[in-house]
């Protein structure tokens, strides 16, 4: 019954079966092995669940697992490069930008995305580039001021 | 010789004291002061039970009941406080 | 910084005075990398073998009988495991009412109390078989009239809810069930003379809605209990003590077989400080006798999970045209959802506390009605008191012609004030924040069109409650901490901070990790603000202890007297004649050593926390309301509050700006909205909306720092007081905006175009 996919993930091959009303998140979660996206709604309301596919920012709960033939995913674990943590990740530890942190891996994601089509964003930019993504801990200050501490590192 | 006390009884307790506002008890800690007030009002004692806190001169303690109660000692029962 | 022997006791919370190294600075928390790198483990992160998928069958009705449950067809579907109703929870509680109120809420029992109410629970090999199963359950319920409504629920009309439900509180014994399950009443004076003395009387009503707690991660829970009766359950909660000895209860199990691990928890803000699944889950692995992961959607979170009181506050204002407030009168009707609460009584504590008062009451009504079981939500009950006090003082201020934070200033509540809920003040800090608001630079800003201010101040009680901290020195000379209070914020980087401090070693070299149930004495939850109050005094008090081991040891090892050594600066030093020749030995050294002088190293401490003092904040809010559609943005935002002592100053700071954030979104947006037929209509996050990041501005804060007497450091809670003032200010600075008084919360855009247009009307 199930459908057979080969995609990449965080650059590895990677195979596995799935039913075909499987969610990504789903997949990445209880096939996978990969629990750093989060479900904080299931409905593309939270931003919880974000990966960036083949370049682009998607809430993996509303895509399909079955549909990942052929593509890219980067996920929350392929984020820093080996040891060494990405600036986002750093500048969030440093700055506290996280308190539950269960939001966090969505946040970095977007982030990411944001910051790779705009390397230097405006406050407004960032705020409305990390729209999709809800928070309840933080309020979101430190959340845009890491941010902006990791896009002007970054810049160099 | 314990001391005597006014103590003040938030409105859920007042009832079972006749509806009087305070009473006065001669205890000379919490634990004392709750061994008197079942004793002499039993109707206070679910109460109790589920918790009560007290307020000694402002302070307000939940869980201590080894806490004396100074001379002169401003006393008030209140419910005991939840929070989130 | 030193502590020697001729100190008193090491339990003694009473504040010293000293210079901090660690304590203040801002550190890397200890599971920082792991929360960035997607490493760390939340509710529904975890699995073990074999494990089933449980999923609830909830009601559909607000009330209804259920008069039978039919589950044989889904008990013969293949890969169902086992289905449970409350027949496989039978009642252990003996006679606790408040215990049988959190049964019944886990799993309905002869009736369905509100839209999404538990009926019965599956567990099946996986989620496909799990929703088959759940249609396959066939429920007869015979529908009762229904209310959702608190003021509706008073009335005499209304469907009693309860049949064991009497008033109590009342002056006369109630004869005949209520939907009011409490009246209670606090102040002192005479309010009816202050009204006659006033020259102006205000007298407003207000209306606030139910909100969620919104914490992004869901419940979730794995169960697993053996035959035997040993269990283990792995689950996100504030609290995985409290959750452990309630199930047990609910269970019949012993307390001790049931070992409860806490996982990395995704937010809670008093929604996971009550059980609601983990009963469920426990009941169906017994049945089973596999493993079994429970985890809530969105829409079950919303549907039957944490959310706070609906309200309905009538107060009245007697003043002076000098300023003087000669009368406060307020009557709080909140309801508990469908079990029976306190959260009015709360309210009529909390609801003028900021204030001095010749003469005021305050009258509480705790109503029940067909809603989920409302849970705490930070400071619980207050923010929707000082929405209508702090409303009615600004009005009362503007109609005597006096600047509303002057009004403030001159009737604020002080040392030796009686306060509203009865007792006398000690030193309190509403005083220093409402001047900080006056002289902050905010106040001073301009205003464009369209916008308003509002400054509002807030009470919140805090608390301390049980709490125990291992200590244990390893071999290499570093320091774990086991803490038993749940880590919501980063409480742990605050514990190892006093750790640190007070052995006078540096940060990296002490780690807290959160022990499970097994591992530790019992710990309170982490709410009331208590948990780096109270872990934060209990691991010092625990260090304390390791402190007099380590001196003891390095006694043993120069042979000479324990009252001969002195710790300083993470060393023992030998004081006194003759000594002088010997060399401090670090922790290291004493660590390495500790086999051959008596074994491990370590400290403990079991403490109530009591006494963790009152709190008060000031927030200034502008707003810009746009008069076509009634839509309020947040332009400036200011929180003003006192700390006691900052341990880790970017974590209170995110504290303020989070309970903050949670009050403008209650303030602007979120509501349950409940159907004619006693549905939620609106349970995801797509039609309750919370905050997100281009609604707001940079929440600006300022921490007061005045020294909390009852703990070492002066250490205050933080956690819950920033959610209390956001109601008031907003709506305040709404008022400004638009020029109409905003009774009604929250103040969404139609609702507050239909003020604009009434008051046109008018
Ligand atoms: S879980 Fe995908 S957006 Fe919320
Ligand atoms: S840090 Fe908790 S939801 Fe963002």
């Amino acid at each position: 019954m199930g459908v057979h996919v080969q995609t990449t993930i965080n650059g590895d091959a990677v195979e596995f079966a799935c039913g075909v009303d499987e969610s990504l998140l789903d997949v990445l979660r209880n096939r996978v092995g990969l629990t750093g996206a989060k479900e904080g709604c299931g409905t593309g309301d939270c931003g919880a669940c974000s990966v960036i596919l083949d370049g682009r920012l998607v809430c993996s709960c509303l895509v399909l697992g079955a549909e990942m033939n052929g593509k890219s995913v980067e996920t929350i674990e392929g984020m820093a490069d080996g040891n060494v943590l990405h600036p986002l990740q750093q500048h969030f530890i440093d700055g506290a930008a996280l308190q539950c942190g269960v939001c966090t891996p969505g946040f970095l994601m977007a982030a990411q995305a944001l910051l790779r089509k705009n390397p230097d964003p405006t406050e407004e930019e960032i705020r409305f580039g990390l729209a999709g993504n809800l928070c309840r801990c933080t309020g979101y200050d430190k959340i845009v001021r890491a941010v902006q501490a990791a896009a002007k590192e970054m810049r160099g | 010789m314990a001391l005597s006390h006014i103590i003040h009884l938030w409105g859920a307790l007042r009832p079972f004291a006749d509806g009087a506002p305070t009473i006065s008890v001669s205890a000379s800690t919490i634990r004392e002061l709750f061994r008197i007030l079942t004793e002499k009002y039993p109707g206070m004692e679910p109460h109790i039970k589920r918790g009560v806190a007290v307020s000694i001169n402002g302070q307000i303690y939940r869980d201590q009941w080894d806490t004396p109660l100074p001379q002169g000692a401003e006393i008030y029962l209140l419910q005991r406080i939840p929070g989130g | 910084m030193s502590l020697d022997s001729h100190s008193s006791d090491p339990m003694n919370p009473g504040l010293v005075e000293r210079k901090f190294k660690v304590i203040g600075s801002r550190v890397a928390r200890p599971d920082g990398v792991d929360k960035v790198t997607g490493r760390a483990r939340f509710g529904a992160d975890a699995s073990a073998p074999g494990q089933l998928v449980g999923l609830v069958l909830r009601s559909p009705h607000a009330h209804a009988q259920i008069v039978k449950i039919d589950t044989k067809a889904a008990e013969k579907l293949p890969g169902v495991k086992a289905v449970i109703t409350s027949v496989d929870l039978p009642d252990y509680t003996n006679g606790d009412r408040s215990m049988l109120d959190i049964l019944e809420n886990c799993m309905a029992r002869k009736k369905a109390l509100y839209d999404g109410h538990a009926v019965a629970a599956v567990a099946a090999i996986d989620a496909a078989t799990a929703r088959k199963a759940l249609a396959l359950i066939n429920v007869t319920y015979k529908i009762l009239p229904h209310v959702t409504d608190v003021d509706e629920a008073l009335k005499h009309t209304a469907p009693i809810i309860h049949d064991h439900i009497f008033t109590e509180g009342t002056p006369q014994k109630s004869e005949m069930p209520s939907n009011q399950n409490k009246h209670a009443s606090y102040g002192h004076g005479d309010v009816e003379q202050g009204l006659k003395e006033a020259d102006v009387v205000i007298s407003r009503s207000f209306k606030t809605e139910q909100t969620h707690q919104g914490y992004i991660e869901p419940h979730s829970c794995l169960a697993s209990v053996s035959p035997d009766g040993a269990a283990e359950m792995w689950v996100c909660t504030q609290g995985h003590f409290v959750y452990r000895n309630q199930c047990a209860i609910l269970l019949g199990l012993d307390a001790n077989k049931l070992r409860v691990t806490s996982s990395e928890i995704g937010g809670g803000f008093g929604g996971k400080t009550h059980i609601w699944a983990e009963p469920l889950a426990l009941a169906l692995s017994r049945k089973a006798n596999r493993p079994v992961k429970l985890t809530m959607s969105r829409e079950e979170v919303f549907r039957c999970t944490g959310p706070t009181s609906s309200t309905s506050i009538d107060v009245k204002l007697g003043v002076k045209k000098d300023g003087t407030i000669t009368a406060a009168f307020a009557e709080l009707r909140y309801h508990g959802g469908a079990f029976p609460s306190t959260w009015a009584e709360l309210g009529a504590q909390t609801a003028f506390a900021c204030y001095d008062l010749k003469n005021v009451q305050t009258i509480s009504k705790d109503v029940v009605v067909n809603r989920p079981k409302t849970a705490a939500y930070r400071a619980p009950s207050a923010p929707m008191a000082a929405f209508a006090v702090e409303n009615a003082m600004d009005e009362a201020a503007k109609a005597i012609g006096m600047d509303p934070l002057d009004f403030r200033i001159k009737n604020a509540a002080k040392e030796g004030t009686k306060s509203s809920y009865g007792p006398v003040y000690g030193p309190i800090g509403i005083g220093p924040t409402l001047m900080a608001a006056k002289n902050h630079p905010h106040m001073k800003a301009p205003l464009g069109k369209n916008q308003g201010r509002g400054v509002a101040c807030g009470f919140w009680f805090n608390f301390g409650g049980q709490t125990c901290v291992d200590v244990n020195i390893t071999p290499d000379g570093n320091v774990t901490i086991a803490q038993g209070t749940i880590d919501v914020g980063g409480s742990r980087a605050s514990i190892a901070m006093a750790v640190a401090e007070e052995l006078g070693v540096t940060y990296d070299h002490v780690r807290s990790t959160i022990a499970d149930t097994s591992s530790l004495g019992h710990n309170d939850m982490t709410d009331g603000s208590r948990g780096t109050f109270s872990t934060s005094m209990a691991a010092i008090f625990a260090t304390r202890n390791a402190i007099t081991v380590l001196r003891n040891r390095a006694a043993k090892t120069w042979e000479i007297n324990v009252d001969d050594v002195e710790w300083k600066d993470g060393s023992a030093h030998p004081i006194g004649k003759g000594h002088g020749n010997l060399a401090p030995l670090s922790l290291k050294d004493l660590a390495a050593g500790a086999g051959n002088t008596g074994g491990p190293i370590a400290g403990h401490a079991e403490i109530t926390a009591d006494n963790a003092g009152v709190s008060f904040g000031t927030h200034i809010a502008d707003v810009e309301t746009d008069p076509e559609t009634g839509r309020s943005l947040i332009k400036r935002y200011t929180v003003i509050q006192d700390a006691g002592k900052a341990m880790h100053p970017s974590y209170v700071e995110g504290q303020y700006q989070g309970g903050a954030v949670q009050g403008i979104g209650w303030a602007l947006n979120e509501e349950y909205v409940y159907g004619k037929d006693g549905r939620l209509q609106n349970a995801a996050f797509l039609d309750y909306r919370i905050p997100v990041c281009s609604d707001l501005p940079f929440i600006d804060t300022q921490i007061l720092e005045i020294p909390n007497p009852n703990h070492p450091y002066g250490v205050r809670g933080v956690g819950e007081t920033s959610i209390v003032p956001p109601l008031a200010a907003v709506s305040i600075a709404v008022t400004n905006s638009t020029g109409v008084r905003q009774t009604h919360i929250p103040m969404s855009p139609p609702r507050v175009l239909k003020s604009i247009q009434d008051a046109k009307a008018k």
